[in-house]
């Protein structure tokens, strides 16, 4: 494995270190330093600090594990992989993400799954094991988002505005969602068998990773929200 | 704490700016005239000089004038003559004028920007003082020899102009009296704020989107008399539907303050600080469009865009948090620390 210690490199020199190298890489000392790993295929990364923002943009198979928080735009349009974030992450977590997964210990920030989107096996995967921010899942088209709520803060699961111009895809909250407002184009319902089934390896891989029941968490109520139909936004601004 | 660690968190945020304009606002630093009005100030020339302080002589009395010291580098380049005045409006003044001393020093200031050719001030607060040049921000705290000023709490910024020219005035932080902003965003609400804002006195010149949030900050607080929370929920007014949701006591303060100010609503992506006598705060636009984190250790508080930039000065940082969007962020120093 490769050890990069990355304290006084900037983001161009560390990328190009990582690109001309081959096999799984460790990095350590990293403060801000952006697109680490971007279109990265088949490898692993470790890293210890703070990566800066678009933490594996157009991933493409790899494998990135931060021990720590991440910053903005983590997986910005990845494509396939998988990143792990041991901590919280910022905003735009997944910004059209059409492939792969994201494995949140913490919390997210506002927008988190915007614009995330599914084609035919492609299904990208959110998962976020504390709260979100505002705007969860504004503009979701496909995928999955899942938010499990276990951070011990006052916040609800989801802050304002959840699902803003959703119409496709499906997100789940650890809740019942009793005080949580959604938009009136998409429907929340209570999760059944069939739903959590769904998720069940997703929820299952997240417990694997940090640790916790994966069927005692699954055995909590959940709401699935969904867009009300194929084109919730007809006639919205025009006729369409 | 001196310069040396708020120098040190602008280099990994390097790439945020592009080098025209950085800056640097720091409180507390000249507790030998802290009694005193401290006009840092940009001029053309000699005579630019001589004409501005015959002006200030009107109506105050300067204690003390000199070169602001800075370092040669190749980094910062065509710099003016870069002075400080310390001053004292005159009481005869205040008193044939009724007006209170903070409002002859903001006039004062109007008028120079304004009105005098190749004389800008660029900050004019008691203990306080703003550092800017056309630069990068590690450059212009380099430039500044910031290193040798010591602070109770320091701002800095790191610009990269989309829209306006990039100039020495143009660099954050903005600062009237003791009030200071450094701002990361962009401003759609600039031209209607700008229009309400300049009734009452105050003149955008420096042709960039954040001087008026300096305004609006020294209209609401200073003139208004409103707190530092009533000013957020004026800017970064909660949404019609999230204020229904309010309790009855809550909404009323709140759809007050809307309906009142309404021309002074910031729209746009921002996340600001603003630095004044005795503290910090920090304020995400509503929809929170720009990034902004907060942490703690000890007896010290970092708030920055990116957690790299607190990481920086403190590795150990804890209760890292990001502020929700119009949620607005407080920090004093204890009383009697400074």
């Amino acid at each position: 494995m490769l050890c990069i210690d990355a304290s006084h490199m900037d983001y161009q020199q560390l990328n190009a270190e990582i690109k001309s190298s081959s096999g799984d890489i460790s990095i350590t000392g990293c403060f801000g330093q952006r697109f680490i790993g971007a279109g990265l295929e088949h490898r692993h990364i470790d890293i210890s600090g703070t990566p800066g923002n678009a933490l594996g943009a157009y991933l493409n198979g790899a494998c990135i594990e931060v021990q720590g928080n991440a910053q903005d735009a983590v997986g910005d349009t990845m494509n396939a992989g998988r990143i792990i974030v041991h901590g919280s992450i910022g905003d735009a977590a997944g910004y059209a993400m059409r492939g792969g997964e994201l494995f949140v210990e913490g919390d997210a920030g506002y927008r988190a799954g915007i614009h995330m989107k599914a084609y035919g096996d492609k299904i990208p995967v959110m998962v976020i094991g504390g709260k979100a921010g505002s705007f969860l899942g504004e503009y979701q088209a496909g995928g999955v988002i899942i938010v499990l709520g276990l951070s011990e803060s006052s916040r609800p699961i989801v802050s304002n505005f959840p699902c803003t111009g959703m119409h496709g895809g499906k997100l789940f909250l650890r809740s019942d969602c009793k005080n949580i407002l959604l938009p009136k184009q998409v429907t929340g319902h209570s999760a059944t068998v069939d739903d959590l089934t769904e998720i069940s390896g997703y929820v299952q891989a997240y417990c694997e990773l940090f640790g916790g029941s994966y069927e005692e968490l699954l055995h909590s109520p959940f709401t699935v929200i969904t867009p009300d139909n194929q084109n919730p936004y007809k006639q919205m601004y025009v006729l369409n | 704490m001196t310069g040396e660690k708020i120098i040190e968190s602008m280099k990994p945020m390097h790439d945020r700016s592009n080098g025209l304009g950085g800056g640097f606002a720091a409180y507390g630093i000249y507790p030998e005239y802290k009694d005193f009005f401290a006009l840092h100030m940009f001029l053309d020339d000699r005579a630019a000089r001589k004409s501005c302080e015959a002006l200030l002589r009107e109506t105050m009395e300067i204690v003390h004038a000199e070169r602001i010291p800075t370092r040669t580098t190749p980094a910062i380049t065509d710099e003016p003559l870069i002075w400080r005045f310390f001053v004292s409006p005159l009481r005869s003044v205040l008193a044939s004028m009724q007006l209170n001393e903070e409002e002859c020093v903001a006039r004062a200031v109007m008028t120079i920007n304004t009105q005098m050719k190749g004389a800008y001030v660029f900050s004019g607060g008691k203990n306080m003082g703003v550092f800017k040049a056309v630069g990068f921000p590690e450059d212009v705290g380099y430039f500044y020899r910031l290193e040798e000023y010591e602070a109770y709490s320091w701002t800095a910024h790191g610009r990269y102009p989309t829209n306006t020219p990039g100039w020495w005035g143009g660099a954050h932080p903005f600062a009237l009296l003791d009030y200071s902003i450094v701002h990361n965003g962009e401003i759609s609400s600039y031209d209607a704020n700008r229009r309400f804002i300049e009734m009452f006195g105050y003149k955008c010149t420096l042709q960039t989107d954040t001087e008026v949030i300096t305004y609006i900050a020294d209209y609401l607080l200073r003139k208004q008399g409103l707190s530092l929370e009533e000013m957020a929920s004026v800017i970064a007014a909660p949404f019609w539907s999230t204020i229904a949701r309010k309790d009855e006591c809550e909404q009323k303060k709140l759809l007050y303050l809307r309906k009142v100010f309404s021309s002074l609503l910031v729209t746009g992506p921002f996340s600001i600080i603003l630095g004044f006598d005795g503290g910090l705060m920090a304020l995400n636009d509503r929809l929170k469009l720009r990034s902004m984190v907060v942490g703690e250790k000890d007896d010290k508080v970092f708030i920055a865009s990116e957690e790299a930039a607190i990481r920086v000065m403190e590795p150990g940082v804890e209760n890292i948090y990001a502020p929700a969007g119009g949620e607005p962020v407080i920090v004093r120093v204890k009383e009697g620390k400074f």
